[in-house]
């Protein structure tokens, strides 16, 4: 989803810094991107240590901070019955831990600036606990709420905050999984995002129809909830 | 232990940010690595770190300074905020040893209800002590008990070498008066012993006296300045004529032992001291400089400040009331961020200092120029001064006002053009300006200004303490460097 997102933001003439693990694709990226220039950083999100420093090159390489999106995240396929502490850990490492210490870098730097937005793929995964994958909705819960919390901080500083929360977007991370419901494409999705950013929306559901069925979701009494498996 | 990758940070590391720095008054900014040492170790770590990259390096605390003086654009930012222990503070002398980044919030709430309150207070709270004695602040008593520096009674400054020198009156005094007022370039305070004052009571008593122009102002100044502990005046800028410098006078004086009729503990208690944070409870207060945005053009401050003008002459017959530390030194944090109120372009505040001789015939002018330029201040504040031992010190032994000018993307060239003539009067009548408020002053203006000797030495000071000019702002480039070349 990151890698359409920095190409569609380049392609709208924005410059744009990509980051990701493998130098690859991101060097395939920066050499096609459209109009607006691409630079590119391997980083690894759970690399927190390197987070500060790395913020300051982007931020001096472009000359400011416009927009931050922060959509790494990883989902390991966790049996039904499985417990898996490791799984967990680096679930809440990549997803909670490495989104945290980029938001608190680049919330610091737009609350001090006193313009920007930031930006958070969650999911409609973290509206509730399921029972697929405990830590993947424990990790994008809490990152729902921490960027509810940034919103609340920093609107007073004209800083906006977006959550996004997708449903299924055929990705890599969704790749080989079965009974996907209502699949839709990274092209999609990323239209819908960045509309939601142009909008300024608070939280958006990608695609809108999510929303409906979380609010279902959400009211399903745990005695039936239990019950439900999906 | 390492959490989520992050490895446990050696006792000298220091943790740094990338922020946008901003002058007070919002008319300036630049982006800088923050550093944000918590210890006198890390704070030499961040000179080392800044030397190795070449750059320079800007002291800034809360960053309360109007201008650009806590300001350093393409260096580093060392952040003193994060050394805010109070070390100890001895309740039968009240003399408190500090941490040079605890603020004057932090200073009176540890001291008021042990009795004490600081002995100088800006009209904001939350300045660090570093920042209070780099600018070397003033409060509504300047004419009692002197500046801040004047209740310092020793610290610690961390020079660019990494040496860490022990200062008083009597121990490197030279430095000592030099660094207090420094403006934070010969070195990073970082811990400071400060002395409070024995109070009877958590309340004041203010009286209010309006003064029909000026020239009353003042003669009402002197006439109360052997007995009154706090006078304070506030003008209406948009007076004309025989009404030139109208305005209100707050005359504030402690109470002695016994006077208090109250509880005295309640009193001295935070929760009677405290600035509510709600109106009525509810609506939070720091929203409210979104209503004052639509008075911050001429025809709203002319009415803001004409209907305090009257509402004061009401005030003024009234007898003398009660009220609190807090709410009588801390004016400017009645309304968080009214700032904000002049919008994105700022304000800046020109504040000269200017002889007895003087100041009546300069403040006219000043007012009477920028009243007829159309460019009129929205607030004017009124102060007496004496003079201080301290080696740049803005004081001339005589009094200040205060003006504020809003700024916008559109009036800022008229804005500075003004300020430079009104710089001209200031200095033909011999006045000074004060670093924690300017932005607009030039380096011919700085060697008017300062004693010709004052000047050479603190340069002296600052080529042997800081030989490479690792300590830099934007305000030493603007001000001082270029005296450096000669």
């Amino acid at each position: 989803m990151g890698e359409e997102l920095v190409r569609r933001l380049a392609a709208d003439g924005w410059s744009v810094a990509a980051l990701a693990r493998r130098e690859g694709p991101l060097l395939e990226l920066k050499a096609n991107a459209t109009r607006g220039a691409v630079h590119v950083h391997a980083h690894d999100v759970t690399d927190t240590a390197a987070i500060a420093p790395l913020f300051e090159t982007i931020v001096r390489e472009m000359g400011g901070i416009d927009l931050f999106i922060f959509a790494a995240g990883v989902m390991p396929e966790v049996g039904a019955e499985e417990y898996n502490t490791e799984k967990d850990f680096l679930q809440f490492a990549v997803n909670l831990g490495g989104f945290v210490a980029w938001a608190n870098e680049v919330a610091l730097y737009m609350q001090s600036a006193r313009a920007g937005t930031i930006v958070g793929i969650s999911s409609i995964a973290g509206d509730r606990g399921r029972k697929p994958n405990p830590a993947y909705h424990t990790s994008k819960a809490a990152m729902s709420t921490f960027l509810e919390s940034l919103r609340n901080r920093l609107s007073a500083y004209d800083v906006h905050v977006c959550t996004i929360k997708p449903g299924t977007v055929l990705t890599p991370m969704t790749e080989g999984l079965e009974g996907l419901k209502w699949p839709i494409s990274v092209e999609a999705a990323v239209s819908d995002i960045l509309r939601a950013i142009e909008k300024k929306k608070n939280t958006a559901y990608v695609p809108f129809r999510w929303q409906l069925v979380s609010l279902v979701i959400q009211h399903i009494p745990s005695m039936v909830f239990r019950k439900l498996n999906f | 232990m390492s959490v989520f990758g992050f490895p446990a940070r050696e006792a000298d590391q220091v943790r740094t940010s990338y922020q946008s720095i901003e002058a007070w008054g919002m008319t300036h900014r630049a982006d800088a690595r923050v550093f944000h040492p918590t210890h006198v170790d890390q704070v030499r770590t961040a000179l080392a770190a800044t030397r190795k990259d070449g750059v320079s390096i800007g002291p800034r605390g809360t960053g309360c300074s109007y201008g650009d003086a806590s300001v350093n654009g393409g260096g580093h930012t060392m952040d003193i905020t994060g050394m805010n222990r109070i070390l100890s503070f001895d309740d039968e002398t009240g003399v408190a040893d500090c941490e040079a980044g605890v603020t004057i919030e932090g200073l009176w709430k540890h001291a008021l209800p042990r009795g004490y309150w600081p002995t100088v207070v800006s009209g904001t709270m939350f300045p660090t002590l570093a920042g209070t004695m780099g600018a070397n602040i003033h409060g509504k008593n300047n004419f009692r008990v002197g500046t801040i520096g004047d209740s310092i009674l020793e610290f610690d400054i961390v020079t660019p070498d990494g040496e860490l020198h022990t200062c008083s009156r009597e121990a490197n005094s030279e430095l000592f008066h030099a660094a207090i007022g420094g403006f934070g370039l010969l070195g990073i305070f970082t811990r400071v012993k400060i002395g409070t004052k024995k109070v009877h009571s958590g309340n004041l008593e203010v009286s209010a006296y309006a003064t029909a122009n000026l020239r009353e102002m003042m003669q009402y100044f002197e006439a109360h300045k052997a007995t009154s502990d706090y006078l304070v005046g506030w003008i209406d800028c948009f007076g004309k004529g025989k009404m030139l410098g109208r305005g209100l006078v707050h005359d504030a004086r402690y109470l002695q032992p016994g006077e208090e009729e109250g509880d005295l503990a309640e009193s001295f208690s935070l929760g009677y001291q405290e600035l509510p944070a709600n109106i009525m409870g509810l609506f939070p207060k720091g929203e409210l400089w979104h209503a004052l945005k639509y008075f911050t053009n001429d025809s709203g401050m002319r009415l803001i400040n004409g209907t305090k003008f009257v509402s004061g002459l009401f005030e003024a017959n009234s007898p003398p009331v009660r009220q609190s530390h807090a709410a009588f030194a801390f004016l400017l944090d009645y309304v968080p961020n009214w700032k904000r109120a002049y919008g994105d372009g700022g304000l800046i505040q020109y504040q000269p200092f200017v002889p007895e001789e003087t100041a009546h015939d300069v403040y006219s002018e000043c007012l009477k120029w920028s009243q007829k330029k159309g460019i009129v201040p929205y607030l004017g504040v009124f102060k007496r001064h004496i003079h201080d031992p301290f080696l740049m010190t803005y004081s001339t032994g005589g009094w200040s006002m205060a003006m504020d000018f809003k700024v916008t993307a559109s009036n800022r060239d008229e804005v500075w053009e003004h300020a430079k003539e009104l710089t001209e009067i200031v200095l033909e009548g011999g006045g000074r300006f004060y670093f924690a408020k300017d932005l607009v002053i030039g380096p011919g203006d700085a060697k008017r200004m300062f004693p010709a000797e004052n000047l050479a030495k603190f340069l002296e000071l600052k080529r042997s303490h800081d030989p490479e000019c690792l300590l830099q702002t934007d305000m030493w480039r603007r001000v001082f460097e270029p005296l450096t070349r000669g």
